[in-house]
């Protein structure tokens, strides 16, 4: 990647809602690696059980998180949209990804290198706090959000 | 009991209404059926009585008795610009619902009503509106939705969010689709779960609440669903800065005498035929939070 698109490609995902009070330096060293990508409809980002090598950011369209149902199709358990990010599972060992996701409405996403960016998470303590306090959250709201859909509100 | 004693607490108009005692049905016909989903139907009702008419506000419950199996509680769905039909939204779920659900046009039930506080609309002028339902939450909702189509110009932002288990348990659908075409207002949709054919928003309608534009302190909320939805949803809204007093949930209970007498409809200080159904949130808060109330 040249300069300029590696420049670029900074620029975008510092303006991104997750990275907006990151410190951009930082931010530089985690996405040396990232590239912009397209889905069509229908088209995988992620399959389950595959290693998961990066993470994304979400830049427009819907992004839907399935569950795998044995020989069914597989269940949309969740939907994720333009600002929002997906994927931790490259944080957490065996880094494998624990849903299939799939692009429902015309995707456009930033791809990260998941060791790239574990690289600058370790190298940069400082910040790899300051960004797990930023994905803690996502994570805590998604785990309250999957506890509601278990208590299954609607068939009371 | 003295029956002289007893006031239904909305006036009704025209034959069947007046001297007649206030635990007697007055009939309707069954005029037209549709099957919103499987297991739920919306009929429309006529009056059998020449003249006979049912004023009532958004919000409101009916008593609807199917004769030889019993009387339930079912909110109006109708417009309330339309006394002259009787909308009913039904999901069949125990005796007297599965009855009803089952009727066909030319049947006759019989209905004691109206009942209850409605929505308290009149509060929600020159304020953003947001308004949740979660799965059959919408039909008592929807005539003060049509209240807020007609005089849009007296509310700020409206957004509406609707919720159901899945894409096949949302009523109202055509109509739903339509509002979704107006420019003057905002509509979330989402499910718990779908398969690949749905290509809309997955997830808890709390999970929606974030995104809905609306200025929360100078917005009132109407909220109706099952009673751990509006509880969530409650906390989300009041999270975002709604002030407790402008949420308002539509409660269910055992309603039986539909006249604040029986006290089966109990609900802490409350009686929710009579009280309610719809109760603002601050009062209901501490209660929502005790279990087995």
């Amino acid at each position: 990647m040249t300069a300029t698109a590696s420049e670029a490609i900074a620029d975008r995902v510092l303006r991104h809602p997750f990275f907006v009070d990151i410190d951009p330096t930082l931010v530089h060293a985690m996405v040396s690696k990232a590239e912009e990508r397209s889905y069509d409809v229908g088209e995988m980002l992620v399959h389950e059980g595959r290693p998961a090598e990066e993470f994304f950011l979400v830049i427009e369209g819907k992004i839907a998180l399935e569950v795998g149902a044995g020989d069914r199709p597989g269940i949309t358990v969740e939907t994720i949209e333009k600002g929002e990010i997906l994927g931790w599972s490259w944080l957490v060992a065996p880094y494998r990804w624990r849903f299939d996701a799939r692009a429902s409405k015309p995707t456009k996403v930033i791809a990260i290198n998941a060791a790239a960016a574990r690289y600058a998470l370790a190298a940069h303590p400082a910040f790899g706090y300051h960004f797990l306090m930023k994905l803690l959250p996502v994570i805590a709201d998604r785990l309250e959000n999957t506890r509601v859909q278990l208590l299954d509100i609607h068939g009371h | 009991m003295a029956t002289d004693a007893i006031h239904p607490q909305t006036h009704s108009h025209g034959a069947g209404s007046g001297a007649a005692h206030p635990f007697a049905p007055r009939p309707f016909v069954v005029t037209a059926r549709t099957q919103e989903t499987p297991d739920t139907v919306t009929l429309r009702l006529a009056p059998k009585l020449s003249g006979d008419r049912l004023s009532f506000k958004g919000g409101q419950f009916n008593m609807v008795y199917v004769f030889g199996v019993g009387e339930s509680a079912i909110s109006i769905s109708g417009d309330t610009t339309h006394p002259e039909e009787l909308v009913h939204t039904v999901r069949a779920v125990g005796k007297v619902t599965n009855a009803l659900a089952a009727l066909t046009p030319g049947a006759v039930v019989g209905i004691r009503g109206p009942y209850g506080q409605g929505w308290p609309l009149d509060s929600a002028r020159g304020r953003d509106v947001v308004i949740v339902a979660g799965g059959l939450g919408l039909p008592p909702l929807r005539p003060t939705l049509y209240e807020i189509f007609r005089h849009r110009e007296s509310f700020g932002r409206v957004e509406i969010i609707y919720g159901a288990r899945t894409p096949k348990d949302l009523v109202f659908a055509e109509e739903v689709r339509t509002w979704l075409q107006r420019s003057d207002l905002r509509i979330q949709i989402t499910v718990d779960a779908a398969g690949r054919d749905w290509n809309g928003d997955v997830g808890v309608v709390t999970v929606r609440i974030p995104d809905a534009r609306f200025d929360a302190p100078n917005t009132t909320a109407f909220v109706c669903g099952p009673e751990i939805m509006m509880k969530f949803t409650a906390q989300a809204l009041a999270q975002r800065g709604v002030p407790t007093e402008s949420i308002w949930l539509s409660m269910e209970r055992n309603m039986k005498c539909a006249l604040g007498f029986c006290g089966h409809c109990q609900y802490g200080p409350s009686f929710v035929c009579r009280d309610g159904p719809c109760l603002p949130y601050k009062t209901l808060a501490p209660l929502l939070a005790v279990k087995e109330v």
